[in-house]
């Protein structure tokens, strides 16, 4: 028993290092004093400095950033408005609309993406960032739509009724029993979102134009001219990430824990 | 006393499925009125229109002489306990008690000592700020009621409101909703399938089965009067048998004729009869009307179930004695415990 | 609630625009000749029948084999991580979960990226083989180069499920299996194994699927040459311009991946 526990334990270790070597590879090259991302030649900050001052990338950046946010914004009301309404209709239609809602989940990134290029360009709308715009709220919002739809069905049917019954209004109902009790299926599909979105490559490439490019599309583009510049931006990228997941996940287990208590 | 509510003719439909098939019924002011029924009677579905969750398809909901069939729940003087409570897990003892409170933007101090009062009604003075996903069934009864009645409803809807409790707590929440009830003194409209609180509890009670009603009476009419064999059979335990009224205050069955105290029935009209096991009382069999053998007896806390086999029929009686199987007995029984009933079907 | 029950048609009308639209031009282009601007169309099967040139098979099943490897190794690897996970104490397998999707969140490029300079000709790994006096090893541009790609990146999706599954199950059962008298191997293989593949065919699944319609990782690790489904569908969009003939791919993809689907849950089903 004891000799399967040691095999066990090298063999988490050995999955771990095959997910984090190269994420440490990045980030310790990031410091590379020289341009090289094979040798380290010593320790310096010169690609952070460099990533400031580059405008292209700074754009990106902003990019990104904006598109996730009112993505996820959107995409979270939307999703969290419509995982609510289904639970009132009729099977059929419920069916007819997750179904629906599964394309954009189970269908790869790149026919979505194509899908959306042709439905631009026979509308004839000029690609850019409010056609990207779109189709990130387009596959983020069945991420947020399986995330709180769950949440709604566990819903006791009488908790609303209960709400009605003691005056209030349907809107009050949503706002104070219904939306308290599905948060944290909003959370996880806010959270969903916001990185779905933030990460995107594939359909933002396809369905972007007029010059308009966030971090994956700059990162593509520079694989070609590697350069260090990269590595400081995917190093503080990773490093909002990961203290963002850690909080969130050290947030929800605090509550657990005191809810136990 | 005056009448509250007026049911009058109320119909409903869920998809092709009629589960009220014209619903009259009075409901009185400070009246302990119970739908009884097996489930899938219409007497929830009753309830929820009442409350207002469903509109009736047909018929009117006459309350204080206005009709409120399309009145949305949260216009109506009406509270409701649920089933499982329906307590907000996401507020604390007292923040569920004020949500109603809270919503007709009272004065903080008014809820505060309203919540208090009602907390000290049911009876959980010290549970002000407890998680109410924490407290036991019988505790959670308890804020379910506080909460709906904080809000000085004229009505008191009670959805089969001690279904998830042990029988103990049962017993115990029956004397409590009944006191409570005298305490505040409005009508209580309470759903239950278990005839025993029915009985123990109400003023009225009214039986439903299959989207109508049955029959409307007090608890004690209900049990000696049944009307038909359904009222019969669910509530309490009864031999029912079918006989022929020969003329008033004379009926057949078992090629025997007893004296009764039922008239106004056709001659010769097909009937049943109601004999409860407890009416029924075992002596020497040259004594008895109807003669038979004791085919096996079970003792059942109280008393002895015994099965007496006769040459028609088994008959189920109640009693503290006990009589060996095998044994030969008759039965006797007086004319008022002979309850005739109209047959069903007619 | 009954007033709720509209508060879907905004979604209804958006998901109609933004999905089921998109998708019906991917059959008309699909099924048409003519051009990218839907001017003059004909109804035709010429895109399809272009799939008789053996580029293209060849493409097809080259997508097919990294696919169904990346999902043989995926599963070979993560299996014994999810279930080794599904041993630790409630709260430790909760961290390592959580440093199992920690990746995940982190841009797919940048990770592919990474490995470029680990292995490439004169990268990371050669330098340390060579320190340590062995000879450098060419995989950059190979199979091997694709297939670390895409392990390290979908793995992930291989082990959540199936740590889901095996943490959902029903733990006396195990107990059950050893009090009639089934050794661990036994119980392992009869039962635990049998219970966990509703999490095994959903990973599966996702990893298949996300595999073989991959087309940036080949693209990365694999060089420029290096065409799966994914890379001609690109290729098809953004530089030949011939939409008619890239929707035709994209769809034979979509069909592949709903037939498997369906397989898949029909196996859960009988499983």
């Amino acid at each position: 028993m004891k000799k399967l526990k040691v095999f066990g334990m090298a063999y988490i270790v050995l999955a771990y290092m095959f997910f984090y070597i190269p994420i440490v590879v990045l980030m310790v090259f990031s410091f590379n004093s020289s341009k090289s991302l094979t040798k380290f030649t010593g320790f310096s900050f010169r690609w952070y400095q460099g990533l400031i001052q580059d405008s292209e990338i700074m754009k990106a950046v902003g990019v990104s950033l904006s598109i996730a946010c009112i993505a996820t914004i959107v995409a979270t009301i939307l999703g969290t408005i419509t995982a609510i309404g289904l639970t009132k209709n009729r099977r059929f239609i419920r069916e007819l609309i997750l179904s629906i809602n599964d394309f954009p989940v189970i269908n790869p990134d790149i026919v979505t993406a194509i899908a959306l290029m042709l439905l631009f360009s026979s509308m004839n709308i000029e690609k850019g960032y409010f056609t990207m715009l779109l189709s990130h709220i387009v596959f983020c919002t069945p991420y947020v739509i399986t995330s709180v739809y769950p949440k709604v069905r566990e819903l006791d049917a009488n908790l609303v009724n209960a709400a009605l019954d003691l005056g209030a209004t349907p809107f009050y109902a949503l706002r104070k029993v219904i939306i308290p009790l599905i948060k944290p299926g909003i959370f996880a599909g806010i959270l969903l979102s916001f990185s779905m979105s933030f990460d995107d490559f594939v359909i933002s490439y396809f369905v972007t134009g007029n010059g308009v490019k966030n971090i994956s599309i700059i990162v593509y583009n520079m694989t070609k001219r590697t350069n260090p510049t990269i590595n400081a931006l995917s190093t503080i990228v990773i490093s909002v990430i990961v203290v963002l997941l850690v909080i969130v996940n050290v947030f929800s287990a605090v509550k657990k824990k005191k809810e136990i208590v | 006393m005056k009448k509250l509510i007026q049911l009058k003719n109320l119909t409903k439909n869920f998809d092709d499925q009629q589960v009220l098939k014209g619903i009259d019924l009075n409901i009185y002011e400070n009246e302990f009125l119970t739908l009884l029924g097996p489930s899938g009677c219409g007497k929830t579905t009753t309830l929820r229109i009442i409350a207002g969750f469903e509109e009736p398809n047909e018929g009117e909901v006459i309350f204080d002489e206005i009709d409120i069939a399309k009145v949305p729940p949260y216009k109506r003087e009406i509270n409701t306990v649920f089933q499982k409570y329906a307590l907000f897990p996401h507020l604390n003892v007292f923040d569920n008690i004020a949500f109603g409170l809270n919503i007709k933007k009272m004065d903080k101090s008014v809820i505060k000592e309203k919540v208090r009062r009602m907390l000290a009604l049911v009876g959980l003075s010290d549970y002000e700020y407890r998680d109410v996903t924490l407290l036991s069934g019988g505790q959670q009864q308890r804020v379910a009621i506080a909460r709906a009645l904080v809000n000085e409803p004229k009505v008191l809807l009670l959805d089969e409101p001690l279904g998830a409790l042990d029988a103990k707590m049962r017993k115990e929440m029956q004397a409590e909703l009944q006191k409570i009830q005298k305490e505040v003194g409005i009508t209580f409209i309470y759903v239950t399938h278990d005839q025993e609180e029915a009985l123990t509890m109400s003023d009225t009670v009214v039986v439903m089965n299959q989207g109508e009603i049955q029959q409307i009476g007090t608890p004690v009419d209900i049990y000696n009067e049944p009307e038909n064999r359904f009222v019969a059979e669910f509530i309490g335990e009864s031999n029912i048998i079918e006989a022929v009224m020969l003329k008033d205050l004379l009926v057949k069955f078992d090629d025997v004729e007893f004296e009764c105290v039922d008239k106004g029935f056709k001659k010769k009209e097909e009937v049943e009869v109601v004999l409860r096991p407890e009416d029924i009382n075992i002596v020497k069999p040259e004594k008895g009307k109807l003669k038979g053998k004791v085919k096996s007896i079970v003792f059942k806390g109280v008393h002895y179930e015994i099965i007496v086999e006769t040459k028609y029929r088994e008959y189920m009686i109640h009693t503290t004695d006990f009589y060996e199987v095998g044994l030969k007995v008759g039965l006797v029984f007086d004319p008022e415990d002979i309850h005739v009933m109209y047959k069903m079907g007619n | 609630m009954k007033h709720l029950k509209n508060i879907i048609r905004p979604y209804i009308v958006w998901s109609i625009i933004m999905i089921v639209v998109p998708l019906l031009l991917v059959f008309l282009y699909a099924f048409t000749v003519g051009g990218n601007s839907l001017v003059n169309i004909k109804f035709s099967f010429d895109n399809f029948k272009r799939f008789s040139d053996i580029v293209y098979l060849e493409v097809f099943i080259k997508s097919f084999r990294i696919g169904l490897l990346t999902t043989a190794i995926c599963f070979v690897l993560g299996y014994p991580l999810a279930y080794i996970i599904s041993r630790f104490k409630e709260s430790t397998q909760s961290i390592l979960i959580l440093f199992v999707t920690i990746p995940m969140w982190i841009n797919m490029l940048l990770r592919t990226y990474a490995w470029i300079s680990i292995i490439s000709q004169n990268g990371i790994l050669n330098s340390f083989l060579n320190k340590l006096g062995f000879d450098s090893i060419n995989i950059m541009y190979t199979d091997t180069a694709v297939l670390i790609g895409l392990v390290c990146n979908f793995l992930p999706l291989m082990v959540i499920p199936i740590h889901t599954s095996l943490t959902k199950m029903d733990k006396t059962l195990i107990e059950a299996a050893h009090d009639l008298g089934a050794n661990e191997v036994q119980t392992f293989f009869n039962i635990t194994f049998k219970l966990s593949m509703p999490g095994v065919i959903n990973g599966v699944f996702i990893v298949f699927i996300t595999s073989i319609s991959a087309f940036i990782i080949p693209k990365l690790l694999g060089g420029g040459q290096y065409m799966l489904i994914g890379n001609i569908i690109e290729t098809q969009f953004l530089h030949v311009m011939d939409w008619n003939f890239g929707s035709a791919i994209s769809l034979i993809l979509i069909v592949i991946i709903i037939a498997i689907n369906r397989v898949l849950k029909k196996f859960d089903l009988e499983g």
